[in-house]
């Protein structure tokens, strides 16, 4: 504003200033435009006002990262604000404030929820050029030909509808993907090594009554639930027909046990968010229990021992993937597609493979790793030199092996997945009586 | 309406119009004064409460609610044990609390008021009070969880002076931290109203009851305490109502081992069960309103503000 109205002033000895300050102006405009349109890979759009364009983005926290908002300003030209809230929160939102996002990344038994309420639109297959090398546990629902379909909300079985204005989820692999993996995990217990003094190899150890007053449950209904079937599969006392969609009669024996060892004082607390976790973990309140990836991490970069310890019964896995919102049309539409064809071109992914997550498109990714990073995420061997996180901390020194070992090794032991089951309104209710008892 | 009336007609019968208006005037001001209250009240208190009330008939699903009129909320809460055991929880944490802060802030607005003699040190001690206020609630209850715990600062200390040989478990996570974090965040709702019904007491009551021969007891429990109540009653209200809607103290304080309304209320809320956490909010509010109502039976505060 300035700029405009000072040469207005014609003949004072501020003009030279002011045509100063004008050209430099210009000059950084010019070079933001050049740097924008540069780096990128995909030169699909070349539209310019596609800096213009803000696609909001929101999620849960483990994959609404900066770094990525910032790389694809750098990339691709156009801004992605990012919203983080929690599992709950985001289906909430979803489902009940539609206009309020463009692009929603959620976990796949969200998407259950979501999806049929009519809310998302689902994406092309054509368009994605990475389809064919996404891994086909989103696809198939099995990570090689022989390997078992596991229970639960698989993602293949909500990860396609019929058609493109649809709501119904497709039985087989359709043209029409309703989200698009970015980050998944198979999860286990954590355990402190030096406070548990045994080896713990199974999931009924966490109501072993050694560890009265020292385990921990997560609070989060839908996904607790499935540990507490993890550890009463494991004792024996209950035979699941799924246990990513129990009936009533499960839910209550399940119920029935965790409640038993509540009142026993199992329990030292029920966490609900990530860093309730770290810390009962290293306060040492809590020695053995339900665990995130990262959380894990957390502890270990206080430099106190924990391990994500894989267990003889398998992994409780989820999987996020990135959905568009019914309302996006035109450039911004493109500009999600393209959003989209980047976060599978590689950075993304080995981004997260470096936090210890896993990407949907493993071969792109490996191209933006080293070779000694590829070899300890991906392939469960000794760390040949120290292991940075992508803020470059160091989070392995070298020769630290994976907990739980190669991809194959973790994600081929998969027992269940996340899920929301058909009695959902009914386990919910039984949930908080377990909470309250 | 008389206004219109009166503009319809000519000039001629313009001066009565006036004389009229200015008698008016007197009528309607206090209703336009009172106004801006009544509106506020309306839009943000009296519509989103029967908003409320409306969708707690309503029904839902895992994802959406249906407008309907169903009853199955209401039977689902009131039948369920689970209510019944977090009622009896909740008002458990409400009757401790209100007991020990009304102890706490009764004793130490008797020491501001008539132990501290110079209006100055009133006033500083006062603010003192207040000082754990100037951080936030989250804050001053999560400080307690590093110095409660198994291997917290209570602990260890008591661990290395061999008071105790294995750290106390009831420090942390049960229902003793949660009383305390309750008392701790509290305790001044109590004192502030106490502290402002003595220092209201004309001290020559007080004077006449030592010429009369009262002992300090019998002037404390006779005098005093009488004239206080409108104070206890305020800050009773306060604490009670605070306790009866809190979820986040419950939920971090018992380390989600227990529950409260208001935690079984966000736990509804967060999954999407709005109906469920209305009817419970209606029935919430329907209790606290008696507690209030009871509280205001028993102490009249409106004859001594």
């Amino acid at each position: 504003m300035t700029d405009t109205r000072t040469p207005s002033k014609s003949a004072t000895p501020s003009t030279g200033v002011s045509r100063r300050t004008l050209l430099k102006g210009s000059a950084a405009v010019a070079g933001a435009a050049v740097g924008s349109g540069a780096i990128t890979g995909f030169p699909t759009i070349w539209a310019q006002n596609i800096k213009n364009v803000t696609l909001r983005q929101f999620g849960t926290g483990v994959s609404n990262l900066n770094a990525v908002a910032d790389k694809v300003k750098e990339d691709l030209g156009f801004t992605l604000q990012m919203t983080a809230l929690d599992s709950d929160a985001v289906t909430q939102r979803a489902v009940t404030q539609p206009k309020s996002y463009d692009i929603a990344d959620i976990e796949y038994w969200i998407g259950k929820k979501v999806f049929p309420a009519g809310v998302m639109q689902p994406m092309d297959v054509k368009k994605i050029k990475n389809f064919d090398k996404i891994v086909p546990i989103f696809i198939t629902g099995k990570l090689t030909p022989d390997s078992a379909i596991a229970q639960g909300t698989a993602p293949h079985t909500v990860g396609f509808v019929e058609g493109k204005d649809s709501t119904k989820f497709a039985k087989a692999p359709t043209e029409w993907m309703t989200l698009i993996p970015t980050i998944y995990n198979a999860d286990t217990l954590g355990i402190r090594p030096d406070l548990v003094g045994r080896p713990i190899s199974s999931w009924k150890d966490l109501l072993d009554p050694a560890f009265k007053g020292k385990a921990s449950l997560l609070n989060i209904p839908s996904i607790g639930i499935m540990d507490a079937a993890m550890v009463c599969e494991a004792m024996g006392e209950i035979k699941y027909g799924d246990k990513g969609n129990m009936t009533k009669e499960e839910i209550d024996k399940t119920l029935k046990i965790m409640t038993d060892a509540k009142k026993a004082g199992q329990f030292r607390a029920f966490w609900k968010t990530f860093d309730e976790s770290v810390n009962l973990m290293s306060s040492g309140e809590v020695i053995i229990q339900s665990m995130w990836s990262p959380a894990v991490a957390a502890v270990r970069a206080k430099g106190i021992q924990c391990v994500y310890q894989p267990l003889k019964e398998g992994y409780r896995a989820w999987g996020g993937g990135l959905g568009i919102a019914k309302h996006l049309s035109g450039l911004e539409l493109d500009a999600a597609y393209e959003y989209i064809n980047w976060y599978l071109s590689g950075w993304v992914g080995a981004y997260l493979n470096r936090q210890g997550y896993y990407s949907a498109v493993l071969d792109t990714a490996k191209q933006h790793m080293s070779p000694e990073e590829w070899a300890f995420w991906m392939e469960g061997q000794p760390a040949k030199a120290d292991i940075l996180s992508p803020e470059g901390k160091v989070m392995e020194k070298a020769g630290a092996v994976r907990d739980g070992g190669s991809f194959q090794e973790r994600m081929g032991r998969v027992a269940c997945w996340n899920a929301v089951m058909d009695e959902d309104r009914y386990m919910v209710r039984k949930w908080n009586e377990f909470i309250a008892a | 309406m008389t206004l219109t009336a009166e503009t319809s007609r000519p000039s001629a019968t313009a001066a009565a119009g006036r004389v009229r208006r200015v008698r008016l005037l007197p009528r309607v001001a206090p209703y336009l004064q009172a106004a801006p209250l009544t509106v506020t009240l309306l839009l943000f208190l009296l519509v989103p409460i029967l908003t409320i009330v409306a969708v707690s008939f309503w029904d839902y699903d895992s994802v959406r609610i249906y407008p309907d009129f169903v009853l199955t909320n209401y039977t689902e809460l009131l039948t369920s044990p689970v209510t019944w055991k977090t009622y009896l929880n909740t008002l458990k944490y409400a009757v401790l609390t209100w007991a020990i802060t009304l102890g706490i802030g009764f004793t130490v607005a008797y020491f501001l008021a008539f132990h501290v003699r110079s209006t100055t040190w009133q006033m500083v001690l006062f603010l003192v009070c207040t000082i754990p206020f100037w951080t936030s609630n989250i804050i001053r209850m999560i400080s307690w969880i590093p110095f409660l715990g198994r291997n917290g600062l209570l602990n260890s200390s008591l661990i290395s002076a061999g008071i105790i040989d294995q750290p106390l478990e009831f420090l942390l996570f049960s229902d003793f931290s949660v009383v305390l974090a309750f008392v701790h965040l509290y305790a001044l709702f109590m004192v502030v109203p106490i502290f402002n019904s003595m220092m209201r007491i004309d001290r020559a009551l007080i004077e006449a009851a030592r010429d009369g021969g009262a002992s300090a007891a019998q002037t404390l429990w006779n005098v005093i305490l009488p004239l206080t109540k409108p104070g206890i009653a305020i800050g009773s209200i306060f604490v009670v109502t605070l306790v009866m809607g809190d979820f986040i103290t419950v939920r971090l304080m018992s380390g989600g081992q227990s529950a409260s309304i208001g935690l079984m209320i966000a736990n509804e809320i967060s999954l999407l069960q709005y109906p469920a956490a209305a009817a419970n909010a209606v029935v919430l509010l329907a209790v606290v309103l008696i507690m209030v109502v009871a509280m205001l039976r028993v102490v009249d505060i409106r004859k001594e503000l």
